[in-house]
């Protein structure tokens, strides 16, 4: 399974694989929000949280019709099903391999755009945490809605409509925990909320999403 | 080790293609599908691989020792050739990759990315996955498409050794492939047009 991991991790990588669409997104929204906006740190510095969150979610969404698309088209996927590792192996190791190129160079990342939306300095730390806790729910939930449009040609509008309502409590603890993260006040349970997604998400839905796919292979 | 199918039935898109399909594939053996194009090769063939589950009737073979080969050849465009097999050998946990590039004749084109070979390389590459599966049963549909006379033969040669190595194989094709092998002609299998009873069956 590892292998399955290094090699997707290695197409992303290499000529047209998509490494850095999701960074490169994430990067012109974050840039143009202070310009649509304006310059006042104050509205800024309020809004900063729900952008970096949102501007993540939509940078995940980009990415998430190549997950088995690419596979189907070159037949890939009928012969990993054939193969010795289960199909829920596969769908983690999928989800894994979105989230390193898309998920940790977004949290990487956050601090640095953070400081273009005047985001509070106190609120660095948390916006890491929430990005670190959450991105893996998102992609995880996007392999999901992937495995289910995985037959259909053009499937990115059904995947984003599928995909967008499961984001949301995602995005909504996700951007609560750094709005009072840099407020002072309490954060556990936006915390714990955040960590309980991404626990049951992965663990439930590479069985979900494997049973999906075994379906749309008939 | 061997692959016995009774009274097989499968369908396509919801339509009973084939039934009655009964046969034995053993050690050493080689079975040749044929028919005309549309008659249920491809469906019995992914039946038989797992990909879909069978209508009615009975597929026992051993577990883990089917590789499967369809028309596509699951390779990625931007690996060069062994890292196409390579890759493949760890998910089918085998080291190294024998004499797969040699029997194929891809030693010459061992570090060219998959996206520059031509039609018939890339289905040598696809049939060369097949030796580093390291499984006994071969299940291969049109494994001579885009192949030349002497890709053919090498292909021939392939098969005939996995065959002296105690291995088997069941092949759909249209043409002939240089050896000595059973052939079933599914032609009188093919389904009465009935329509599926149950909707949700259909629909899945």
């Amino acid at each position: 399974m590892i292998a399955l991991l290094l090699r997707d991790l290695n197409l992303a990588v290499r000529a047209g694989g998509g490494f850095g669409l999701a960074l490169a997104f994430f990067l012109i929204v974050v840039v143009l929000v202070p310009f649509g906006v304006g310059p006042d740190s104050a509205i800024l510095s309020a809004i900063a949280p729900g952008i970096l969150w949102v501007g993540a979610l939509l940078a995940c969404l980009l990415s998430l019709d190549r997950i088995f698309a690419l596979d189907h088209e070159d037949g890939s996927l009928d012969l990993l099903a054939t193969a010795p590792i289960p199909l829920e192996g596969v769908v983690a190791m999928k989800a894994a391999a979105h989230w390193v190129t898309t998920g940790l160079p977004l949290t990487l990342a956050a601090p640095g755009l953070g400081m273009l939306l005047s985001l509070e300095p106190d609120a660095f730390g948390w916006q890491m945490l929430s990005l670190a806790l959450g991105t893996p729910a998102l992609s995880m939930i996007g392999t999901f809605g992937a495995a289910l449009t995985v037959g259909l040609k053009r499937g990115g509008l059904l995947l984003s409509l599928l995909v967008l309502p499961l984001y949301v409590p995602t995005l909504i603890f996700g951007a609560e925990l750094v709005a009072r993260g840099a407020d002072g006040m309490a954060t556990a349970t936006p915390l714990m909320m955040l960590a309980a997604i991404t626990l049951a998400t992965v663990a439930l839905l590479p069985f979900a999403a494997a049973a999906a796919i075994r379906i749309n292979l008939r | 080790m061997e692959l016995t199918v009774e009274n097989l039935a499968c369908a396509r898109g919801g339509v009973p293609v084939l039934e009655g399909v009964s046969f034995t594939l053993k050690a050493g053996q080689a079975l040749l599908l044929r028919g005309p194009n549309g008659i249920g090769k491809t469906t019995l063939l992914r039946t038989l691989a797992g990909l879909q589950p069978a209508l009615e009737g009975r597929v026992s073979v051993p577990p883990e020792t089917m590789a499967y080969a369809a028309h596509a050849d699951g390779l990625k465009a931007t690996l060069t050739v062994t890292e196409n097999l390579a890759f493949w050998a760890r998910i089918f946990g085998q080291r190294g990759l024998g004499s797969a590039l040699e029997d194929f004749n891809l030693t010459d084109l061992a570090h060219r990315q998959a996206q520059n070979l031509s039609a018939g390389q890339k289905r040598r590459l696809g049939l060369a996955r097949l030796l580093v599966t390291g499984r006994p049963i071969w299940v291969l549909d049109e494994p001579t498409v885009s192949l030349d006379v002497a890709s053919v033969a090498l292909f021939g040669q392939a098969v005939k050794r996995h065959l002296q190595g105690g291995g088997a194989a069941l092949i759909a094709t249209h043409i002939d492939l240089g050896f000595q092998a059973e052939e079933l002609d599914v032609t009188p299998f093919k389904a009465v047009p009935r329509q599926m009873d149950d909707f949700d069956e259909a629909f899945v």
